[in-house]
């Protein structure tokens, strides 16, 4: 635990500018700390004068004076103490609202690579329980180092006014008190981080089991995921119980410290209070200040973690906040821009992960055309259209919207005109209303409807008891693999764009309702561009251009006819089809 | 609301006793834990009483031996103290990961027996919250709520006692207080529970917030909805913010409010007691003891009151885990299930099945009076449009549902009477989406079947899968993960039909992939396909021509009937629904001929 290294704590300095923002109730914060902790020494004070009184000559009104301080004090202490944690806790609260809605504009703006790099899962974690350590180090973090090294700083003082030499004996058990926090304090914090990694491992193993319990089923292999399940849990247990060893002992080592030093006063104070050095009350003030310091004793090794915590998740934190949009409008952006639809490839070349994907791209879309784009599996189709809403960003002067190059098009502007239906949908857990609706800014209950009737979905969505309004997902109902994919083609026909493009999107609808859905959408982008990618002969045949991508390259251009008399890739591919067919007639 | 969200009451009686019976093979265990505390309160106890008589009969005459003897008792105790609580931590921890181990072993063996039905209506993320988090809560109740909450209870109790056999009127004055402190409590937890359950709530929902926004974010970036978005966000935080807001406010006052319970109960010590002092009726090292005692009191009872979150939670997960614990699994062995010695042959019939998922609703039959038969070693291809019915009919096959009515046979026999286990590895399924474990490519053939390496081996060889292991650097060992990610569409298919292969059922059932894969690998696919059906009965939902014609006798099915069925050749000849779908499927391959 070195908490000493200045280089460590940098991490921390984006908090600054929040901390900046709340000065005000952090200055009113910390003046509540220290008046709390003056009226909490106050006390034992008090408590001193009436001992020491009573052992003398005292009166039944001076008793009743001390008791009315006594409670006097501690009201004020507690109002302060109140304010204390109001204003800091209150601080930390506001800087986490603050800080979590700062990191989802800032998670908004960055591109799809940055998501495809990261696990779902592990910026889950980041947004959620990095963000809630650092609300901790924030707030009780700060709060409690204050507040301990305040009352700490002012309860020696006063037992050092008492009797200094007392003080420094007592005093003998506390470096063995800060070396058991640091000795054990580390080894708790490995062995917790290894159980939550075995924790994490039975985690993903339930995850699994369950996503593929079907197939457990089928193969009838309960009986081992159970035997996989009882080593994963054993495994678990015993890490929990190697650390349940250190802190069973962790914790009754820092009382039995803290108890020596009482045995200490009670013994060496008590000869003090026979010599006459000390005052009866001097001694029992003695106990009570050192009761005082026994929570801060305890609450060190607590504390000093929640501040490590706080840093080492700050810094995943940062991960996040400094990775950089890239895609984001440029300084020689043209305001005001229109789109009518033309699209045209440039003589483009795109390298993903060190990777070419795209070489020497050229293809034009007049305003208007259909394009479809075949090939194999990872020829490089769905990167070439995902270039044109640019999420992925094209080499500059490569890709023109209207002739303009696409990074002088506003990324809004640009995106507002495409309606694009990625390969693998997803819908968000809403109605399905609002899920067509999700990119216009208002839409009529009939605008909604000619979506849905035009990707064919309506009459599904009538079947449900709430129509429209029925919710998608895990509060709602689960919708089949090619329902979804309809739905997502009637969030992009309602926006009425002008591209569309469907990237393999129709791959889990049945032939007979594709036939019908291409059929509907021909109506709909009569004078719009669109951009098909599929497998199927039977989507792309129509096509104005077909264009054939292998391995990032343009090896086959031109229509149904053309490419057929070509005799290329795309013949052979029909011809596959068709050989089909003919087996089937010869038998 | 969601389940998650909703929290009730802190103590549940009929809860607790069904929790408790989970202690019971560690009753030893526990009774020393008890005991242990028991005598740690005690020895709480004494330490104010040694103060007493170091200061009246030690300090007060001079007497240094004697004080001498009064620390090194204390320290004695302190000793005792110490190996008590060790022991006892030690004890009452171990046992409670035992009852974790225990609990998460019950609650997944449970999930095990789950049929599909269930699974259809739980998310994988809420099953793993009840295995995981619920599990885990109810450890911290084992280990740190009940069993500290009489920890607590026996402090307080000792330090009343101690206090009135000290001196009784003090000790009832001193005791004024404790109704204060219980009205205090009450109005905290009453507060705090709200301010609780409002946060809660709030973090499930920034928790699904964030996790559908970080999975769709390019959706929603394509779509323009950032500034939406953040605003919805922007709210449910807001929510999150105030309802911690008022958290604060209920914790700030509840501490300073008990410390200042305690303070008037010390001046009531330093009031009354001090005239006691004063009329010789109490000693000062009694008035001392008091003061000490006064500071232990208040700790069990701040203590206890941040014990009542981890109750209440444990409550809502009991309730949570009981009820997922008592749900029945919808499909169980027959007590007098046949596992017959012999393998299955394959005769397969569905005899005027009619089949519904959900039974109660009204007229949602999926499957209407379905009657066919597939003689050992025949194929058949069940075609038709999306929702006609194929998958169901091949999951109630291998009982994954049961039916309502008419009967399944298998080999003459109806399936419900048949042992489960014998049933479904009699079947080798391979569905559509391809389910991968992560391991490797040889545990993803093998599962937890004992099959040898040679037996996988042979397997992939068969399926076509081998060229691809080929080009693996470990081969059979490369490892699988995150769901197969690395892998294509194809080669997961292949790794599916190896699956099966390695199995080596008497009957294949296969739900033909929709997604279209590169030629290469189609032709790869069409192979294992071929290789698969010989020699089984096979039901293929089929969607390629090829496999189609593969098979000895086709079904057409549409909306749940049973509408044709036949040949390829003869059904062409119906001219009816299949020759419909066929040239739906193929027509551009017609327009085509000509140029060819």
């Amino acid at each position: 635990m070195a908490i000493v290294h200045p280089q460590k704590w940098r991490v921390l300095s984006r908090l600054l500018v929040y901390l900046r923002q709340n000065k005000l109730r952090l200055v009113l914060g910390f003046i509540s700390i220290v008046l709390t902790n003056a009226f909490l020494v106050a006390s034992p004070w008090v408590i001193k004068y009436a001992v020491d009184e009573l052992s003398v000559a005292v009166t039944r009104e001076r008793l009743a004076y001390y008791a009315g301080l006594l409670v006097g004090i501690t009201f004020l202490e507690g109002c302060f103490r109140f304010a204390m944690r109001w204003l800091l806790i209150g601080v930390s609260r506001t800087i986490e609202y603050d800080l979590r809605n700062d990191l989802f504009r800032h998670m908004a703006t960055l591109p799809l690579s940055f998501y495809q790099k990261n696990k779902t899962g592990d910026l889950m974690s980041r947004a959620t329980n990095d963000l809630g350590n650092v609300r901790m180090l924030l707030g009780p973090g700060i709060m409690y180092t204050a507040n301990t090294a305040l009352t700490a700083v002012f309860a020696i003082a006063l037992m050092l006014w008492i009797d200094w030499r007392l003080t420094l004996i007592a005093s003998i058990p506390l470096p063995l008190v800060s070396y058991s926090v640091r000795h054990f304090g580390k080894k708790i914090h490995d062995l917790t981080e290894e159980s939550q990694a075995k924790l994490a491992d039975l985690s993903a193993r339930v995850q699994e089991s369950m996503a593929g319990i079907r197939v457990v089923k089928a193969f009838v292999q309960e009986d081992h995921e159970i035997d996989e399940f009882r080593r994963s849990n054993l495994s678990l247990v015993d890490k929990n119980r190697q650390l349940i060893r250190v802190t069973s002992i962790f914790y009754p080592t820092m009382q039995f410290m803290i108890g020596l030093a009482v045995v200490i006063v009670l013994w060496l104070g008590g000869r003090r209070v026979v010599e006459g050095a000390i005052t009866i009350g001097d001694f029992v003030a003695f106990t009570v200040y050192l009761g005082l310091l026994t929570w801060p004793m305890i609450a060190l090794g607590w504390v000093v973690n929640l501040l490590e915590r706080g840093r080492a998740s700050m810094e995943r934190l940062n991960y996040i906040f400094d990775s950089a949009p890239e895609i984001c409008d440029s300084a020689g952006v043209i305001r005001d821009f229109s789109i009518r639809g033309a699209i045209e490839f440039r003589n483009l070349s795109f390298s993903y992960n060190g990777h070419a994907t795209l070489r020497n791209i050229s293809l034009s879309i007049p305003h208007g055309k259909t394009v479809a784009i075949v090939g194999a599996t990872g020829s490089g189709k769905s990167t070439l259209v995902q270039l044109i809403p640019r999420l992925y960003n094209p080499p500059p002067d490569s890709l023109f919207v209207d002739g303009v190059p696409i990074e002088k098009i506003p990324l809004e502007t640009l995106r507002a005109s495409i309606g694009y239906i990625p390969q693998d949908t997803f819908l968000f857990g809403e109605t399905i209303r609002e899920n067509i609706a999700f990119g216009v800014d208002a839409a009529s209950d009939e605008e909604i409807r000619r979506a849905a009737r035009i990707s064919n979905i309506e009459a599904d969505i009538e079947e449900f008891q709430q129509g429209f309004d029925t919710m998608v997902g895990e509060r709602g109902i689960t919708l089949s693999g090619g329902q979804k994919q309809r739905t997502a083609i009637s969030r992009a026909v309602v926006r009425n764009p002008k591209i569309l493009i469907l990237d393999d999107a129709l791959s889990s609808v049945d032939t007979y309702t594709e036939e019908r859905i291409l059929h509907e959408l021909k109506e709909v982008m009569r004078d719009r561009t669109s951009i098909l990618i599929s497998h199927r002969v039977s989507t792309v045949r129509e096509a104005d251009e077909i264009v054939v991508l292998d391995r990032g390259e343009i090896v086959e251009r031109g229509t149904h006819a053309e490419l057929l008399a070509l005799d290329g890739y795309y013949a052979g591919l029909h011809r596959r089809q068709l050989l089909e067919e003919e087996l089937a007639v010869s038998e | 609301m969601q389940e998650e969200e909703i929290l009730g009451k802190a103590y549940d009686s009929r809860l607790m006793r069904r929790l408790i019976t989970y202690l019971r093979p560690y009753k030893k265990f526990v009774a020393l834990a008890f005991v242990l505390i028991l005598f740690q309160s005690v020895l709480e106890t004494l330490f104010p009483l040694l103060t007493k008589m170091a200061i009246d009969d030690y300090i007060a005459v001079g007497n240094m031996a004697g004080l001498a003897l009064i620390a090194a008792a204390f320290a004695g105790l302190l000793v005792v103290k110490f190996l008590a609580e060790t022991v006892q931590t030690l004890t009452l921890q171990n046992t409670g990961q035992g009852i974790l181990f225990d609990m998460r072993m019950q609650v997944f063996g449970h999930l095990q027996s789950l049929s599909p039905s269930f699974y259809d209506r739980n998310p994988v993320g809420r099953l793993i919250t009840r295995v995981i988090t619920d599990v885990d809560v109810l450890n911290e109740l084992f280990s740190a709520g009940i069993v500290s909450i009489f920890g607590d209870i026996f402090t307080l109790l000792g330090i009343t006692i101690a206090i009135l056999l000290l001196d009784w009127d003090l000790g009832l004055v001193t005791l004024s207080v404790v109704p204060l402190i219980g009205l205090t409590t009450a109005v905290f937890r009453y507060k705090a529970r709200d301010s609780y359950r409002r946060v809660r709530t709030a973090i499930a929902r920034i928790n699904a917030f964030l996790q559908e926004h970080i999975t769709g974010m390019s959706v929603v970036q394509l779509y323009n909805r950032e500034r939406k978005s953040q605003r919805k966000f922007e709210s449910i935080n807001d929510t999150h913010f105030r309802a911690n807001l008022d958290a604060i406010v209920a914790y700030a006052w509840f501490y300073p409010a008990i410390e200042l319970l305690g303070a008037m109960a010390i001046a009531l010590v330093i009031w009354y007691g001090g005239g006691k002092v004063l009329a010789g009726t109490a000693t000062l090292g009694a008035l001392v003891a008091f003061i000490q005692y006064s500071q232990r009191f208040f700790m069990p009872i701040a203590d206890m009151s941040e014990k009542y979150n981890i109750l209440q939670s444990a409550m809502a997960s009991s309730e949570r885990l009981f009820k997922l614990l008592d749900t029945p699994p919808a499909i169980v062995n027959d007590p007098k299930a046949i596992r017959p010695a012999e393998r299955a042959t394959g005769d397969i019939e569905f005899r005027n099945v009619w089949f519904a998922y959900n039974p109660s609703g009204k007229d949602e039959w999926v499957l209407r009076d379905v009657s066919f038969h597939v003689s050992p070693g025949e194929s058949i291809a069940i075609v038709g449009h999306t929702g006609a019915g194929k998958t169901t009919t091949a999951s109630l096959l291998t009982r994954f549902y049961d039916i309502q009515k008419g009967q399944i046979l298998l080999d003459g026999r109806d399936i419900a009477s048949l042992d489960i286990a014998y049933l479904r590895s009699s079947f080798g399924v391979v569905l559509q989406d391809v389910f991968l474990f992560s391991g490797t490519m040889e545990s993803n053939i093998r599962l937890g079947s004992p099959i040898s390496r040679e037996r996988v081996a042979a397997a992939a060889e068969d399926v076509n899968l081998a060229p691809f292991l080929k080009t693996l650097p470990l081969g059979l060992d490369h490892p699988v993960n995150e769901r197969g990610s690395s892998l294509s569409a194809g080669q997961r298919q292949l790794l599916a039909f190896a699956r099966a292969f390695a199995h080596d059922p008497q009957i294949l059932i296969l739900d033909e992939a929709t997604s279209s894969v590169d030629t290469e690998t189609e032709i790869q696919i069409r192979a294992a396909i071929e290789r698969l059906m010989a020699g089984r009965t096979s039901i293929i939902i089929a969607h390629r021509l090829s496999t189609i014609q593969k098979c000895d006798k086709i079904i057409v099915m549409h909306k749940g009937r049973v509408r044709e069925s036949g040949t390829h050749q003869q059904l062409l000849a119906e001219r009816g629904l299949y020759y419909k779908l066929y040239q739906l499927q193929y027509k551009d391959q017609e327009v085509g001929v000509p140029g060819d």
